[in-house]
């Protein structure tokens, strides 16, 4: 089978990264609180035997936590956890980063913050993405969807400046479309796709494993 | 070698060289959120290298100061979290209400805002008056704020919403007086209060407690100094007490968890059983 999603159309950055093997540390996305639609559908995508961790920040209200993990439960059978403080960083696992703290990644396990917001935000996309990008560099994967702010843009180009691989929803389809607008701005990303051919992204890296 | 790699190691000069010149230890903090709050001391300063940033903070006490505060200040409310003080309220006063003296430590308590919360509760309940609250920061700048107890008046709003969403039933504005842009704490709340600087790392256990609350401190700590400041809490904490910590803090790897068992895991309350 072809390479789907890098024959996407939309695709900007010319060089495509071959990897033979995927040997990818970590999937960080980020998204604003109107996004849960599309964190559904992305999620639904996500093939089940897909290992590298995937780690989601998306901006919201702090009492919300239990629900929107049973929400994002119902669409993957791949199991969905709110990171605690020092918690290992397992394969298989997607993690949501808690309302009211910074997730940060460090080595092998998280760290969490209450230093002051982000962009008025709490998670901050951006404090994510540059900890991902600073433990696994070129092994990490940084993905903006849908979001009201320009939360994401520094942290996904500290990624692609890490050697990492960039995604943003295409910012047409994306329900507001700032947040992936600013991320285009601010840096050359390696891939502009619609939420349907992310997820055949996640299954063509799931092939390489 | 990369520049990552010598990063690497002027940060652990850096920390070295703090704790030589000050004694304040920050070699076992989690790195991630120390180095954040180093770079933003760096961009204040208008210096590019942690080299260069050591040499003005060994040099001049007054940025290390700063550097002190940026590392202690930090986003926090009046009755944060609600859940947690709701807990508190309901599960915890039932099981103090017959002691006939009470030691609370509020460990790592910065400006205070949690400390005049929990006192708050306590003179709705009528435990005031034979309870005392101890204080605690390493941070003698926001200590001071807290005995102070003047907060900004913008906040009031949230702080009156938690207020009542942790069971409170009269006008929150009793507790307060409010002037200019400030709201002024209730010295009645004071009365009980006694504020020390201590330092979770390098100071020990000064007491025995009947509840110990540290909530988001510890997330600061790696691994091994989170688990030499549990040790402090079980030397510091009767048989039978309370520890309280942050709602994402977890204990299961640490190897005093069975030393407690769950009161409320949801909001990280424990009751020490050995």
């Amino acid at each position: 089978m072809p390479n789907a999603y890098s024959e996407d159309k939309m695709k900007l950055n010319k060089k495509v990264k071959i990897k033979t093997k995927n040997d990818f540390g970590i999937v960080v996305i980020g998204v604003s609180k109107g996004g849960m639609k599309a964190l559904q559908i992305l999620l639904g995508f996500i093939p089940i035997t897909f290992r590298t961790p995937v780690v989601i920040a998306q901006h919201r209200d702090e009492a919300s936590d239990n629900t929107l993990i049973e929400i994002l439960q119902k669409c993957t059978a791949l199991k969905v956890k709110e990171a605690e403080d020092k918690d290992n960083i397992n394969r298989g696992v997607i993690y949501i980063a808690p309302g009211g703290y910074h997730l940060m990644i460090e080595e092998d396990h998280f760290a969490l913050s209450t230093e002051e917001a982000v962009l008025y935000s709490q998670p901050s996309i951006d404090v994510l993405f540059e900890s991902a990008a600073e433990e696994f560099g070129n092994r990490s994967i940084g993905i903006i969807l849908t979001g009201m702010n320009k939360d994401g843009a520094e942290g996904l180009k500290k990624i692609k400046e890490a050697g990492g691989v960039t995604i943003v929803q295409d910012p047409e389809e994306a329900e507001s479309r700032e947040m992936p607008d600013a991320a285009i701005a601010a840096s050359k990303v390696d891939y502009i796709l619609t939420i349907k051919k992310i997820g055949e992204f996640f299954k063509e890296e799931n092939s390489k494993q | 070698m990369n520049n990552a790699k010598i990063e690497e190691i002027e940060y652990e000069l850096l920390l070295e060289g703090i704790y030589q010149t000050y004694g304040y230890d920050f070699r076992d903090y989690a790195p991630a959120s120390l180095k954040r709050r180093i770079r933003k001391c760096m961009n204040d300063l208008g210096v590019n290298s942690i080299s260069a940033f050591q040499d003005t903070i060994l040099h001049e006490k007054k940025s290390f100061t700063n550097f002190l505060n940026t590392v202690s200040i930090d986003v926090t409310s009046m009755f944060r979290d609600p859940d947690f003080f709701l807990a508190v309220r309901q599960k915890i006063f039932p099981m103090i209400r017959n002691l006939p003296f009470i030691r609370i430590w509020h460990a790592g308590c910065a400006t205070g805002e949690e400390i005049y919360s929990l006192a708050i509760l306590l003179k709705e309940e009528k435990l005031y008056d034979k309870v005392r609250i101890y204080g605690t920061d390493m941070n003698e700048v926001v200590l001071e704020k807290a005995k102070n107890g003047i907060f900004p008046l913008k906040n009031v709003q949230d702080y009156t919403k938690n207020y009542h969403n942790v069971g409170g039933d009269v006008n929150f504005s009793q507790y307060y007086t409010a002037k200019y842009d400030n709201i002024i704490m209730n010295p009645a709340l004071k009365k009980n209060i006694i504020w020390a600087q201590h330092n979770l790392v390098t100071d020990g256990s000064f007491n025995e407690f009947d509840i110990i609350f540290c909530r988001n401190v510890m997330i600061y700590f790696n691994k091994p100094l989170q688990e030499h400041v549990h040790k402090l809490f079980i030397d510091s904490l009767t048989i039978g007490g309370v520890l309280g910590l942050g709602k994402k803090e977890s204990m299961h790897s640490s190897s005093f968890r069975d030393n407690y068992k769950d009161i409320d895991e949801r909001v990280k309350l424990f009751k020490r059983v050995k």
